[in-house]
């Protein structure tokens, strides 16, 4: 699951602009992962400009390990 | 009554707008032109507010919108200084210049013109979903300042929710960006620099951004934007930000900071699909961004204006089928073109800090009254054998 990181979110929307599952619900000061739909693909943790996101590995949702 | 504007239980727009933002404020001043009935939706508390920009745009893209005023321009820009990995610095002659703006003002001044123009702006107004009735578009749902959730229809929803937008991706369009294409972002206004207030600063290299470059772009005498993208599969590594603090720290050690902010430049070619029934996509909301330079104002503009109008035909004549020729309107003006520049940007990212040295030597060379932008290219592909067959398959 993506874990996001306390106080340091600009709010900016690029993770949104390239999560595939359009997954990322942003608010003018608040981000939410909505987890049942992610796939922890990671994109939004690279594409973030602030290191906001972290991609915490267990078991992805696909059963493979991501 | 309340603080902000109360919605009747079945109020009916003909065109709801996404996004406060350029591309947003132009669609709606241009179909509110022609007699339509408008309303802006933006989430945000403040029109123009947080800037998450350089500020960059030339003179002839801006006059097709507004008259430049003092108001909302920072400096006037006569010339570019383009930096190689090895310091090498290129001027290319512009023939021509261009502004920074204060776009915290220049953003409120376009939507003062969509609202004198009779659209309606309303703000703390977050978009969160669609009303779709069979696959078209008939309005939208929307969270009212943080508590309220109600609906609002209208026979066209354009959507100019910039480079998070949603509402494509609602209605099935896919407007996702790839993660090499998106650039991302970050950027600090600093202050008590020494800098040249007519001279853009560009510096390309693997150390300083990779996949994108770094800008300073003066804002008066000593403060400026100084901000980097790098291409997102970089950011695995780094992120952008710790780029920048260390070029920062290095380049401007007594640099005051002002604000630091975060962003994303959609650098892609546009969206396959901008407009399905009852939808039209503008801005960075549909990719309209310049993919080499990231520049997305003016091209917004010009999406967002072909988009009103077309629009505003569409209620006028009662045929809300006019709204895809949309599509082809922007490709004749800027689409086609942002598919060769998408072209072009994929090799020239590709350059190694070497090679990109080799071009600037070999540019250094060529007096300035010479250099101009075209020349600048053509001289760089020279350079560059293998490039001639990439730039030929651009033209066939
Ligand atoms: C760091 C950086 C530097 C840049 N530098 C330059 C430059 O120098 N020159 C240049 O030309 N371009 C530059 N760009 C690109 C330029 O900023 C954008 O292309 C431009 O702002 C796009 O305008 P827009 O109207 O499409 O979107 P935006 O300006 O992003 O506006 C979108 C608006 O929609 C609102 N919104 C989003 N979602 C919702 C929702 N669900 N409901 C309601 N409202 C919503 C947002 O709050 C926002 O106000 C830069 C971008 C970045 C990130
Ligand atoms: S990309 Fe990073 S800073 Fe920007 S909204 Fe997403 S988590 Fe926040
Ligand atoms: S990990 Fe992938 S699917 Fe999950 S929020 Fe990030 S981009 Fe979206």
């Amino acid at each position: 699951m993506v874990i996001i990181k306390d106080n340091k979110c600009d709010f900016c929307g690029c993770c949104v602009g390239v999560c595939p599952e359009n997954c990322i619900e942003l608010y003018e000061a608040k981000i939410e992962i909505i987890d049942e739909i992610c796939t922890d693909c990671g994109k939004c943790v690279w594409a973030c400009p602030f290191d906001v996101l972290e991609l915490r590995v267990t078991k992805s949702k696909k059963g493979e390990i991501a | 009554m309340g603080f902000g504007k109360s919605f009747p239980e079945f109020d009916y727009y003909d065109i709801v707008v996404v996004g406060a933002g350029p591309s947003g404020t132009t669609a709606a001043r241009f179909a509110a032109l022609s007699g339509a009935k408008v309303l802006v939706l933006e989430k945000d508390r403040d029109v123009g507010y947080p800037v998450r920009c350089g500020e960059a745009v030339s003179h002839e893209g801006l006059v097709q919108f507004i008259e430049p005023n003092p108001k909302w321009i920072a400096s006037t820009v006569k010339y570019f200084k383009l930096v190689a990995p090895d310091g090498t610095v290129i001027k290319p002659n512009l023939n021509g210049f261009g502004y920074i703006l204060e776009r915290r003002i220049f953003d409120y001044e376009l939507a003062k013109l969509a609202a004198n123009c009779g659209a309606e702006i309303v703000t703390k107004a977050y978009v969160n979903g669609l009303i779709l009735n069979d696959g078209k578009v008939e309005g939208v749902k929307v969270l009212l300042n943080n508590s309220e959730q109600i609906e609002i229809r209208a026979k066209i929803v354009i959507g100019a929710d910039g480079v998070e937008s949603r509402v494509g991706r609602w209605a099935g369009l896919n407007t996702t960006c790839k993660l090499q294409d998106m650039e991302s972002a970050a950027q600090m206004t600093l202050t008590n620099i020494d800098i040249e207030p007519d001279t853009c600063y560009f510096y390309f290299g693997e150390k300083v951004a990779p996949g994108g470059y770094l800008w300073i772009f003066p804002k008066g005498e000593n403060t400026a934007n100084v901000g980097l993208g790098i291409a997102g599969i970089y950011g695995r590594q780094r992120h952008a930000l710790s780029y920048l603090e260390e070029f920062v720290e290095k380049r401007f050690p007594s640099a005051s900071i002002l604000t630091v902010i975060a962003g994303g430049v959609p650098c892609a070619k546009t969206a396959d699909k901008i407009v399905t029934y009852g939808l039209m996509l503008v801005g960075d909301a549909a990719r309209q961004v310049n993919p080499v330079s990231g520049g997305g104002i003016i091209s917004g503009m010009i999406g967002g204006k072909i988009a009103g109008q077309i629009a505003g035909e569409a209620i006028k004549k009662n045929d809300l089928n006019l709204i895809f020729d949309y599509e082809n309107e922007w490709r004749k003006t800027l689409g086609q073109r942002h598919e060769r520049y998408y072209k072009i940007k994929q090799f020239i990212y590709k350059f190694s800090d070497e090679k990109l040295n080799e071009i600037a030597r070999e540019l250094s060379k060529i007096p300035y009254e010479n250099l101009t932008l075209k020349n600048l290219f053509f001289t760089a592909v020279k350079t560059q054998p293998s490039l001639i067959i990439e730039v030929m398959k651009l033209f066939i």
